[in-house]
């Protein structure tokens, strides 16, 4: 809290109020609109429109493709944190022993950060294009077919692998700053003990960093449920099949593509009440962290 | 380090140089595709090492483009990419410091609803709640234009959040030293204020740069015109194009294009580059 304030009544008001015109034009009247939009329904012609209570809703539980691309972005969002983290605390685990390297290997892991997930999409969707890409030749040679333009396992590992690609930096950085943060007098006292490296990185080093990996699992889900867009939009346009049609990706395409309004607004709100629990969950966790 | 285990040092350089080489590998084939002919791309396998058409296919994408797509010359696209992204983080710095200068140093009736206002965005990423807000945009008449790409992606919390918790750690004797010499609020933000949040604003600015730089749907929908594509988007278009006659160097020319810029300030900014991520995520 500040002890010394400045006194003014209209000051304030008019330094916030860019932030808050531009927040409420272009987020919470939509946020409302959306709201308002999933307890309606259109007519063909968008003319007129009619209060239908939860049915938007009642729709999507009772709509296959809704409950299957729930499952999908289960699968997907799961498998991207999952596959970027372990790969980063990997890479962090390495980068930490090594004292004189440690600049330069930092230095070529954390730029692909740089790369926007829609190109990200296009360099891997290059890596496996079915016909001339290197990974299809390469699994071809030892006798594994690869084509995720048909098959719908090889199209949920491509977009994986480019999502989690794109977001390895990120956590790599932040595993690194948590493994720095652990005193070396623990593990030294551990050694001393006896314990050899791969005990004390288990009994030491991963329970310190629970912090970190926590933080880092909800900012990670956060991003493989909506900033994954445009690596699907770049590469599987949610197929073969719907089997990478993650919700994000549903919404836009009911919405701008499909024309269903009420059905997007529908999915939208339940997006809304999903980045909302995330966000909770991120905050709390926080101020426990500060409070420590 | 706790002991001396070559082996494991070993391992340590082993791990990380697959992990740097799987790290690299795509960028590694698009930086060779794009030096190649287009005919190298029709049967076998992707090449692995350089080819000669380089400068060429840089030179055709930059100046003409792939005309056959109705696509603009990827250098008017990065053009478009440029102003939207330092609009984006001009403006974020902009609104994010004016606003937090008002929460930390005003008392004033309803804060904490303009507080909770900010938080809000936070809760309302743009892909969920994109067809209202397209039609928001469309109905100011803003489709296609550079306020519409930029003002709004500018409201930001997590700006606001950063720029907020500088402040507060801002020792209250500079405050009163200031008001004890005539400054005025506003003379305060600027002459003190300001030249002490200096490593913050660009730590935070090339984080911003970045983001702005690397937006996909938002100009996706709005930019109907081919004059006001932006590099990141426009790739998407050329693949879908590409679909029935693959011109792989171009689009991997393209994407090593489009890029390049975030990429330098990562590498020549990393310093500030990992304050701003780290920091912005307090």
């Amino acid at each position: 809290m500040k002890r010394a304030l400045f006194h003014n009544k209209f000051l304030p008001w008019l330094l916030l109020a860019p932030q808050l015109i531009v927040t409420a034009i272009f987020f919470l009247w939509p946020a409302a609109q959306a709201i308002r939009q999933s307890f309606l329904r259109e007519d063909a012609f968008g003319l007129r429109s009619q209060f239908v209570g939860l049915a938007n809703y009642r729709a999507l539980w009772g709509s296959s493709e809704y409950l299957n691309s729930f499952k999908v972005t289960l699968i997907f969002t799961v498998s991207v944190t999952v596959l970027t983290m372990v790969f980063a605390l990997l890479m962090a685990v390495a980068v930490d022993r090594l004292v004189r390297s440690e600049k330069v290997y930092t230095t070529l892991l954390i730029w692909p950060y740089a790369v926007a997930p829609a190109v990200a999409g296009v360099l891997w969707w290059f890596i496996f294009n079915p016909s001339i890409g290197i990974l299809p030749y390469v699994l071809s040679q030892i006798g594994i077919s690869f084509n995720w333009i048909y098959d719908k396992t090889d199209a949920m590992i491509f977009v994986v692998i480019a999502s989690a690609w794109s977001r390895i930096s990120y956590s790599f950085l932040f595993f690194v700053a948590g493994l720095q943060s652990i005193p070396g007098s623990l593990r030294e006292a551990a050694a001393i003990d006896g314990a050899g490296p791969v005990k004390r990185f288990f009994t030491i080093t991963l329970p310190l960093l629970s912090p970190t990996t926590f933080f880092l699992l909800v900012v990670n889900l956060v991003y493989a449920m909506f900033e994954t867009f445009a690596v699907i939009d770049a590469t599987t346009l949610g197929g073969p099949a719907q089997s990478t049609n993650i919700l994000v990706y549903k919404v836009y395409q009911d919405g701008f593509v499909g024309q269903n309004l009420g059905s997007s607004a529908a999915q939208s709100v339940v997006l809304m009440v999903i980045v909302i629990a995330l966000t909770v969950i991120q905050f709390r966790f926080i101020e426990k962290r500060v409070a420590y | 380090m706790v002991e001396n285990r070559p082996f494991l040092n070993f391992l340590a350089h082993l791990v990380l140089i697959l992990g740097v080489v799987v790290v690299a590998l795509p960028v590694w084939i698009a930086l060779v595709a794009s030096t190649r002919a287009s005919n190298d791309f029709l049967q076998g396998v992707v090449p692995m090492w350089f080819g000669t058409h380089g400068p060429e296919n840089y030179a055709r994408m930059l100046g003409q483009g792939i005309s056959t797509s109705g696509m603009p010359p990827v250098g008017w696209m990065m053009v478009n990419s440029l102003i939207m992204a330092l609009g984006i983080s001009f403006g974020k710095i902009a609104i994010s410091i004016t606003s937090a200068f008002a929460i930390v140093y005003f008392r004033f009736p309803f804060r904490m609803v303009a507080f909770w206002i900010i938080f809000a965005t936070l809760m309302l990423p743009v892909e969920v709640r994109i067809v209202p807000t397209f039609k928001v945009v469309a109905d100011l008449g803003m489709l296609n234009s550079y306020p519409g790409l930029i003002i709004p992606l500018i409201a930001s919390a997590t700006a606001t959040f950063l720029f907020r918790q500088v402040f507060l750690t801002m020792p209250d004797e500079l405050t009163e030293a200031a008001r004890i010499d005539g400054a005025g609020p506003m003379k305060f933000f600027r002459d003190i204020l300001l030249p002490l949040s200096r490593t913050n604003i660009a730590a935070l600015f090339v984080i911003m740069f970045i983001y702005g730089w690397n937006q996909y749907l938002w100009p996706l929908l709005i930019t109907t015109g081919s004059d006001m594509y932006t590099v990141v988007a426009g790739i998407k278009r050329m693949t879908t194009v590409a679909d029935t006659d693959p011109q792989w160097n171009y689009i991997m020319a393209t994407a090593v294009m489009a890029m390049l810029p975030p990429l330098l300030v990562v590498i020549f900014m990393q310093r500030l580059f990992v304050k701003g991520l780290v920091e912005t995520e307090k």
